[in-house]
């Protein structure tokens, strides 16, 4: 569904992606781990255009949203990106939810005036969405009325609701009280179950290792291991990799 | 008692003129405002030049010097270029009014979160709906309070245009004052006035009830 070649991207002198190469295929979930500062939510923001990569391929359904030949990066227009991103869904660390809008209508937004769909249909599509995340009585209610994890639940309806073969989260709970995690890890479990691509960039490990195919332990800008969770925490090649996640599990249980 | 309503209703009558140019500026000067505000937040270095030099010699100069301006400076630059004094008054009050604006609705548009355009971005929307349909609802709601303000302030900046003898609220008290040695014209004139202020801030407050809903 989405593949990566060589993908590179530097800010100024800073590299914080280093030929980066990994592909993510059809119903399968892959959890991206790794310290602060090693390139995570960059990479998921360069699959979906909020970055430019500085260089490298990266196609989406085979498609290419940047494709270097012979050295070079080849120009792709503005819209055919846009258009093949529409592929991707993705749920942000801090919601972004539209605080001017209901629940509701930060659901069906994007299906209105990008999908252009009927209003009826969309409400119908919106209130199925909120049921699927279990909020059906908030349907009315603006965001900041909402809880951290009943925001979340509905960031997540809203990325579903224009249909996406594939859904990026980075840190989806991370902004989120211990207490919230629980239901939002819940949606994206169900989401795991209805066999929905995903791409999971979170620190809850064990999480992580419950839900996913397979894990990809980033450090310093490249893909240190990609292997399955049972593998990656019992016994990862790299001995980087033991001491980070003893830590991790040190800290959150 | 009768000679009070009397010097009232000729200061009234200064008052359609007071309205005339504070409704006209405020029409003319809030789109004016937002288009430069448009331009200013835009990726045309040239657009961003342009409207960086406008707010600053507008904001950078008194307002009285501005009127001058354009009434008897614009006359010698362009022989024959002479407007009415209501005109050059509202010319100027418009553009004066407009390059506060700018920076008002600027500061509104860029005050707005950058996680609400990428989250616009990943659902498909162009930059012309995320603007209508996302920022711009947000940045009306934040853009009331200061633009109360100026609207506050343009009420008594009218009284400049004394200065060109047109025949408004404070003209025509001073006129009475002057003829009839009386200090009641300009009682007159300040609750005028502060009943027009008073009209301007329950027209704000109702807007921003409005607006006041989501949060
Ligand atoms: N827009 C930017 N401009 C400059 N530097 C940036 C920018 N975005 C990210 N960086 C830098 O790139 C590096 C990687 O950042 P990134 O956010 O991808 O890390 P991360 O793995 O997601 O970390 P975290 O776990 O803290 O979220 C960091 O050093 C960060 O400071
Ligand atoms: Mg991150």
């Amino acid at each position: 569904m989405i593949e990566t070649i060589n993908l590179c991207k530097s800010f100024g002198d800073l590299q914080v992606l280093k030929d980066v190469s990994f592909s993510i295929n059809k119903k399968e979930i892959i959890s991206v781990i790794g310290p602060s500062g090693s390139g995570k939510s960059t990479l998921l923001r360069c699959l979906i255009d909020l970055e430019k990569p500085t260089s490298g391929t990266i196609l989406i359904e085979g498609l290419p949203i940047a494709e270097e030949i012979n050295g070079k990066q080849k120009f792709i227009k503005e819209s055919v990106i846009q258009k093949r991103c529409r592929k991707l869904g993705m749920v942000f660390q801090n919601f972004n939810l539209y605080p001017h809008k209901t629940s509701l209508e930060n659901i069906i937004e994007a299906p209105l005036i990008v999908a252009k769909i009927d209003k009826k249909s969309a409400i119908q599509l919106g209130e199925e969405l909120l049921h699927r995340v279990g909020l059906e009585d908030k349907r009315d209610v603006y965001p900041a009325y909402l809880s951290g994890g009943q925001k979340q639940r509905v960031a997540i309806a809203r990325a579903l609701a224009m249909r996406p073969d594939v859904m990026l989260f980075d840190e989806p709970t991370s902004a989120l009280d211990p207490e919230l995690i629980g239901e939002v890890l819940t949606v994206i479990k169900e989401l795991a179950h209805e066999h929905m691509t995903m791409l999971i960039v979170t620190h809850e490990m064990s999480f992580a290792r419950e839900v996913s195919d397979s894990i990809i332990f980033m450090d310093h800008g490249r893909i240190l291991e990609k292997t399955s969770p049972d593998k990656m925490y019992s016994n990862p090649d790299h001995p980087r990799i033991k001491t980070f996640l003893d830590k991790m599990i040190f800290k959150t249980d | 008692m009768d000679y009070f309503l009397q010097s009232a209703g000729y200061i009234l009558k200064g008052c359609t003129i007071t309205l005339k140019l504070f409704f006209l500026t405020i029409i003319f000067s809030l789109p004016l405002g937002f288009a430069g505000a448009m331009a200013k937040t835009s990726k045309v270095k040239i657009l961003i030049y342009l409207m960086e030099a406008y707010t600053s010699i507008v904001r950078g100069t008194p307002l009285l010097l501005q009127i001058f301006f354009v009434y008897y400076g614009l006359p010698i630059i362009f022989p024959g270029f002479r407007l009415q004094r209501f005109n050059a008054a509202l010319l100027t009050f418009i553009l004066n009014y407009g390059a506060y604006f700018v920076e008002i609705f600027r500061g509104g548009i860029q005050s707005i979160d950058k996680g609400q355009y990428e989250a616009s971005k990943v659902l498909g929307m162009s930059y012309f709906q995320t603007m209508r349909r996302i920022i711009l609802p947000q940045t009306i709601k934040r853009v009331l309070p200061p633009i109360a303000n100026e609207a506050i302030t343009l009420v008594k900046d009218t009284a400049l245009v004394v200065v060109l003898g047109i025949g408004e609220i404070l003209r025509n008290s001073k006129e009475i004052v002057s003829r009839d040695f009386t200090i009641s014209p300009f009682i007159i004139a300040a609750l005028l006035y502060l009943v027009l202020n008073y009209g301007v801030v329950l027209f704000f407050k109702s807007l921003e009830k409005r607006y006041s809903v989501y949060d």
